[in-house]
């Protein structure tokens, strides 16, 4: 699972879109920069839960799991192009330059120092190629704002340092996220990314989040989601993602917040609706007698602890 | 363009080395002492980034005790690089150097003054030093609270790095009221706005920067001291307040901040380009008018750090436009550079090779920059190591390739002696291939979502940043290497002529001998 990654196909074909024919000379240089896609490795059915962290020696952003990410993408790839082509176009100036006008092949200076057709170009071209860029970014910081029509909400709230979550459309139910600590690794789990208790989200529904805060600024940061938010004490933000495939995407907290701020990961696991409604039946007995919001027998808590043995506890010790 | 007169009856009336350099008021030997200090203090800030490398040349805990140790660590290095390293070397050491030598004055309007200016920083850079031995402050530079206040960071640790900065800031607000009336009231003869050098134009612009953005952060920390110590509650909400609203006052300081340290390079590279070109600076005005345009529309796109905050999607919208017209004037400062040099007659000199690497590297910061002010991209790209790359690509290899350029187009005019060539281009090559060995890889992680700050990362992170660790051994061994180069400087006995560089070389530093006598001017030159 640690090398899983799946979907990099429509990427793919938007790269290609956007740089035409020109794609290959552009290619080396893209790479140079560093932001081209990476070689697509598509594996398993499209129906297989995917896992988008992030991969080592990766250059491009991390897939995307959902719309809002998707529109990142996009936009993205015609910002790289465009920021690739003007650092090209210097990068060619300065070696024309260097080499044409050597004091060897150059011996005698000209004195020119106006020319108002070049510098009327070089600050109207500019000018455009902004506008070219402004004019899909405002759409799609709109778009990023909030869910239209959300049909669920998360409160997300940054602690020192763990998640915690609430699902306020399913009564009472909140539970805390801890990071597993390197000793409780189970094989095939990521050092510093997984936790104890994912934030488990229905695939395809728009989900509104909110952030607050409660001790220091941390940052509620899912990339594959497109989604960063603040958690600011005194403050509610809203923010919005969906995922469009089942999934686990990783996350880490994105503001320096002390000690840990290293360690405290962020894992969303997006699951099918039917699989959801189970899942948040057993959870809201197992977390609300955790939380003792419901009558908590103590056998009932006796068993949530046995059910996720020896983590919980560790991840405690990282308070 | 200028001309100096120079009678000179070798009565220097030098003062003792006492005198001299504790209580100086010659604009010279106060840049001197600002340039050794920039030195002194970049050992301390490189050597902590050396610590950080070693720590994420592999992933898990390496060297640091824990998360604190290690946000200490970063926050020194940012603070001391940005406040005791890039600041006094190009503006209180070239600054106070030049500027008064280029416009044909005798001194800063305020000799004394100047000298304080400088004396501050001594203690600021000791208060920074020493809180390191206290604690620290384990917030970042930004010293965002709640993280700041006393409760999540006892001790006096990060009481001492504000009181720095204090230092640090009055030190900077003084010279920038120094800089303006000298500049404003002090020009020789002939010498209008106009034909004034660019570095004068850059100098002139930061110091209008300094004065209007340093006394916000000065606010915003006096606020932060309160609220530590005496019980106040600006940034509290519990009591009323805003953490956001720390945000709002601290980059309505930070960001005409990263100006600051820019502008005096950006003259910096036009003087070199013009000099090694042998020919004019090609769209003089709209250098200087770019300059103060950056100036100006630097204000107002404070808000640009903080898209993730919480800020409404209408002020995002503003933020986001408002920075990308800086790129209207940047651009015209890069392409007028190339103009420059176009048609010229280069000679690849060590501050040439410096003032071309600065262009082109500066271009990639500055194009990564155009992609982090769209908000819409900011929110996957916002305190990774996206931006960590962005912002040393115009730091790191801008504003210090400006400073080691400087340093080579300069030092033989304030030693009198000067730095071996071939030497002088074996630092430039170790440096340029060690610091994009750091940085560029950054990009990479960043776009994956690396987080700054992190003193042990996932391990899919792993590959790019040892790649980055063995670039910076490279790059701190050319700032080793740098320590060879003055050593074989200042051993150097051949006597350095008025002006080494040949016709290029125009501005009235030129005119006077190297090094310029202890009074630069004794009679006043006037320009033609």
């Amino acid at each position: 699972m640690k090398n899983g990654r799946t979907g990099l196909g429509m990427r793919r074909t938007i790269v290609s879109r956007l740089a035409g024919g020109s794609a290959l000379a552009g290619l080396a240089l893209a790479l140079a920069l560093g932001m081209t896609s990476a070689p697509a490795l598509a594996q398993g059915a499209q129906t297989a839960a995917e896992v988008i962290a992030p991969q080592n020696w990766g250059v491009n952003l991390q897939p995307a799991a959902g719309p809002v990410k998707e529109a990142i993408h996009d936009f993205n790839q015609l910002v790289l192009w465009i920021i690739v082509a003007i650092t090209a176009f210097v990068g060619v100036l300065l070696a024309y330059v260097m080499w044409r006008f050597r004091a060897a092949a150059n011996a005698v200076p000209s004195r020119t120092s106006h020319n108002t057709v070049l510098e009327v170009a070089w600050t109207v071209v500019p000018v455009l190629i902004l506008i070219v860029i402004a004019i899909p970014s405002f759409r799609l910081i709109y778009y990023e704002d909030r869910a239209v029509d959300p049909e669920m909400t998360i409160n997300v709230t940054g602690r020192q340092w763990y998640w915690h979550y609430a699902y306020p459309d399913a009564g009472n139910l909140a539970f805390d996220s801890y990071p597993i600590a390197d000793a409780d690794l189970k094989p095939g789990q990521l050092r510093n990314l997984d936790v104890d208790n994912p934030l488990v989200i229905p695939v395809g529904k728009n989900i509104r989040v909110l952030t607050t805060g409660q001790d220091v600024i941390h940052s509620f940061f899912v990339p594959s989601l497109g989604v960063q938010k603040y958690t600011i004490p005194g403050r509610t933000l809203e923010t919005w993602f969906r995922a469009d495939r089942p999934g686990t995407f990783y996350g880490q907290c994105n503001q320096i917040c002390g000690q840990n701020h290293w360690f405290m990961p962020i894992v969303v696991k997006a699951v099918p609706q039917a699989e959801y409604e189970t899942w948040l039946a057993d959870a809201k007995t197992r977390f609300m007698a955790e939380n003792g919001v419901a009558p908590a027998p103590a056998k009932v808590a006796s068993e949530a602890t046995a059910t996720a043995p020896g983590t919980a506890q560790v991840a405690e010790l990282h308070r | 363009m200028a001309t100096a007169t120079h009678t000179h009856d070798d009565h220097d009336h030098a003062p003792g080395f006492w005198k001299r350099w504790f209580f100086s008021t010659s604009h010279k030997d106060i840049g001197i002492l600002y340039l050794i200090f920039a030195v002194v203090a970049a050992i301390l800030g490189i050597g902590l980034s050396l610590l950080m490398r070693i720590e994420l040349q592999n992933p898990g805990m390496q060297i640091f005790a824990d998360g604190q140790m290690w946000n200490v660590a970063v926050t020194a290095h940012g603070v001391i690089m940005v406040f005791y390293v890039i600041m006094p070397a190009l503006i209180g050491g070239f600054g106070n150097y030049f500027v008064p030598i280029m416009i044909g004055a005798p001194d800063m309007a305020f000799p004394r003054l100047n000298n304080i200016s400088f004396w501050l920083l001594v203690p600021a850079l000791l208060l920074a030093g020493g809180s390191l031995f206290v604690g620290g402050a384990g917030t970042g530079w930004t010293l965002y609270p709640p993280l700041s206040n006393s409760q999540y960071q006892s001790g006096m640790g990060v009481d001492m790095a504000l009181f720095s900065l204090h230092l640090a800031g009055a030190s900077s607000i003084l010279g920038a009221v120094n800089f303006i009336t000298t500049i404003f009231n002090m020009r020789a003869p002939g010498m209008t706005l106009h034909k004034m050098p660019l570095f004068v134009w850059g100098m002139l612009v930061t110091a209008f920067l300094l004065l209007l953005s340093v006394p916000v952060l000065g606010g915003a920390i006096t606020m932060l001291i309160t609220d530590r110590n005496f019980g106040t509650s600006f940034f509290d909400p519990a009591g009323g307040g805003d953490p956001v609203l720390f945000q709002h006052l601290f980059w309505f300081f930070g960001h005409p901040e990263v100006y600051i340290m820019i502008l005096p390079a950006f003259g910096i590279i036009s003087h070199i380009l013009s000099t090694f070109s042998r020919k004019p600076i090609f769209g003089y005005l709209g250098m200087a008018y770019a300059m103060v345009a950056i100036g100006v529309v630097g204000f107002v796109v404070w808000a640009h750090h903080m898209f993730t905050s919480g800020i409404s999607v209408d002020t995002r919208a503003y933020f986001m436009a408002a920075t990308m017209i800086i790129a209207v004037p940047t651009g015209i400062k890069i392409f007028s550079w190339i103009a420059t040099m176009w048609g010229g007659s280069l000679t690849f000199k060590t501050p040439m090779l410096f003032a071309i690497g600065f262009i082109f590297l500066f271009t990639v910061g500055g194009v990564t920059g155009v992609k982090l002010s769209n908000a819409s991209v900011d929110v996957i790209l916002h305190n990774t190591y996206y931006v960590i790359a962005h912002f040393h690509y115009v730091l790191s290899l801008g504003a210090v390739f400006g400073i080691y350029a400087g340093f080579y187009y300069w030092i033989g005019k304030m030693s009198g002696k000067q730095y071996p060539e071939r030497l002088g281009q074996i630092h430039f090559w170790l440096t340029f291939i060690g610091v994009n060995l750091t940085f560029f890889p950054m990009h990479f992680l960043g776009a994956q979502g690396m987080p700054r700050r992190y003193p042990d990362y996932p391990d899919a992170f792993s590959g790019w940043n040892m790649v980055a660790s063995f670039g910076s051994y490279i790059a701190i061994a050319s700032f080793v290497f740098f320590f060879y180069v003055c050593y074989r400087t200042f051993t150097n006995k051949e006597p350095v002529p008025a002006n080494p560089w040949g016709e290029g070389a125009t501005t009235l530093e030129w005119q006077v001998s190297s090094p310029p006598p202890f009074h630069t001017f004794d009679e006043l030159p006037r320009i033609r």
